[in-house]
């Protein structure tokens, strides 16, 4: 909780053998509103929950279309996200000029990893304060995979980042088994129960504050906002918002807790754009 | 202005110089119309150098974006690139203002293009065609390096000479007694242009092989017809 000496710039380690500029840039993700990736054999979709800082505001953008084979959903920092999607783009279009095909996902993945460790290593620099959830579809099929502020890069069947994503965690962990084989329709319907799950009390998924990305086989990465959500919102029925927990499910209650606890419970709206100082130790 | 030779028996002898030569021309001819509500982008699909044939099939026009189809006449590398680099510029305009692109921005955005390579150019002399903003036929013809001019048709390309004239006539009603320019139906233009290429391919050598016809409609998918040309 107090601020340590060896937390001032990202070349130095703590004793434990922490970089601190890192792990703070990691929690700058964590207060981002959630998005959530998941994937079967033909389909990968992300699905995202965006935020306003207002009534009368619009609500921050969360996907982001990098080619049309592949999407990314942000956490944390807009503007980190913005220079990092262009990057992509330009990337993906370079690849796509000098091979003749789409850049695969692993490549252009390992390539924003790869930029992203250097601002963990160089002195003067600050890490990126954004987490990447990328999909995309190439040759060896869909793919779903996280890029963190730290330099890393794995591939998952399914993922969640930001505020109280732990609890879509939970959703996504115990029903990943379903996914493989899902239609697209189903693998949707549960990526909505796991965004449902990071909401906060008394409020309702609805189509101002969703935000679905698809790609497959046969379909280009495009991105569902607005009134063309209804139908998928629908597949939930009328549960929208986050149903009373049963005893079964308190575990995962209390983890939410947890999460909310750290939060400033006073304020109605999240701001997604500040980064504690401190770590919780 | 006198001319003396200082000592005859002498040799002179100037340096050789190889340079290597950048561009091609690969033959072809295009040609597109516009009408009232449509646009007809059409070129034939053979591509020569000198006097052999490199393929009897080898289309130079292509679509870009959903709502115009270019057509390149002259070196086909240059045309290519020109249309992958057409194509980037386009999905950034995509990118950064979120909307399709449309015709009369694309042609000015051709023109920049082109001009940009003023000193070393794409040898490629292009010819767009569209349905504008207000749901009209827009043809757009380039040089080399990016002088363009809107027109209502144009034909390029080798057998360009035979065919503009007869454009002139059939399409803009040119030299003929009591009669103005009318936007064209669609079916009347279809087969202006296969007599156009049917004639050009008679004379031209360079001309022939396969027709492609490209039809560009508000709100529809580019329609794509082929028919053949003789091969000789």
């Amino acid at each position: 909780m107090f601020r340590n000496q060896y937390d001032n710039d990202v070349s130095t380690w703590s004793p434990q053998g922490r970089i601190h500029q890192v792990e703070y840039a990691v929690e700058a993700v964590k207060q981002g509103s959630a998005a959530i990736g998941l994937r079967s054999n033909e389909y990968a979709v992300l699905l995202a929950l965006k935020r306003s800082s207002g009534e009368l505001a619009s609500y921050q953008k969360k996907l982001i279309k990098i080619d049309e084979h592949m999407g990314i959903a942000i956490a944390g920092l807009t503007s980190d996200a913005r220079v990092l999607s262009n990057f992509m783009r330009t990337e993906a279009m370079r690849s796509k000029m000098l091979y003749d095909r789409p850049i695969p996902v692993q490549r252009i993945v390992s390539t924003i990893a790869d930029k992203a460790q250097v601002n963990t290593q160089q002195y003067g620099r600050r890490p990126y304060g954004v987490g990447l959830l990328v999909v995309g579809y190439d040759e060896t099929g869909p793919h779903l995979y996280e890029s963190s502020p730290s330099g890393t890069c794995f591939e998952y069947f399914a993922m969640s980042i930001g505020a109280r994503s732990q609890s879509a965690k939970t959703y996504l962990e115990k029903n990943y088994e379903q996914f493989a084989n899902a239609s697209l329709d189903e693998l949707v319907r549960h990526g909505l129960l796991a965004l449902r799950d990071t909401l906060q009390q008394d409020k309702e998924l609805n189509i101002h504050n969703t935000s679905i990305g698809i790609v497959g086989k046969n379909e280009d990465f495009h991105i569902i906002e607005g009134d063309g959500l209804q139908k998928y919102l629908d597949l939930l029925g009328d549960e929208t918002s986050r149903t009373r927990r049963g005893p079964e499910e308190r575990s995962a209650a209390e983890s939410i807790a947890a999460e909310s606890s750290r939060e400033d419970s006073n304020t109605e709206v999240d701001h997604g754009d500040v980064a504690p100082m401190d770590t919780d130790n | 202005m006198d001319f003396s030779i200082a000592n005859p028996t002498e040799l002179v002898s100037a340096p050789i110089e190889h340079r290597f030569e950048p561009y091609d021309d690969n033959g072809g001819t295009s040609l597109a119309i516009a009408g009232k509500d449509f646009c007809v982008v059409a070129s034939d699909t053979r591509q020569s150098t000198g006097y052999s044939i490199n393929s009897r099939y080898a289309p130079k026009a292509y679509e870009l974006g959903d709502n115009a189809v270019i057509a390149m006449n002259g070196f086909h590398a240059d045309g290519l690139t020109l249309k992958k680099v057409l194509e980037q510029r386009l999905k950034w305009y995509k990118f950064a203002h979120d909307k399709n692109m449309s015709v009369t921005a694309l042609a000015q955005m051709l023109s920049i293009t082109l001009y940009q390579k003023r000193f070393f150019p794409y040898y490629s002399f292009c010819c767009m065609g569209g349905v504008d903003e207000e749901g009209v036929g827009a043809v757009y013809c380039y040089d080399a390096v990016g002088s363009s001019e809107r027109e209502s048709y144009r034909a390029n390309g080798s057998a360009a000479a035979l065919i503009q004239p007869f454009l002139d006539n059939q399409v803009g009603r040119k030299n003929m007694a009591n009669s103005t320019y009318t936007p064209m139906e669609l079916d009347q233009v279809i087969s202006i242009v296969k007599d156009a290429f049917t004639s050009a391919t008679e004379r031209d050598i360079y001309t022939g092989d396969c027709l492609q016809i490209f039809i560009i409609r508000k709100g529809q998918p580019v329609e794509l017809q082929h028919y053949p040309l003789k091969r000789d």
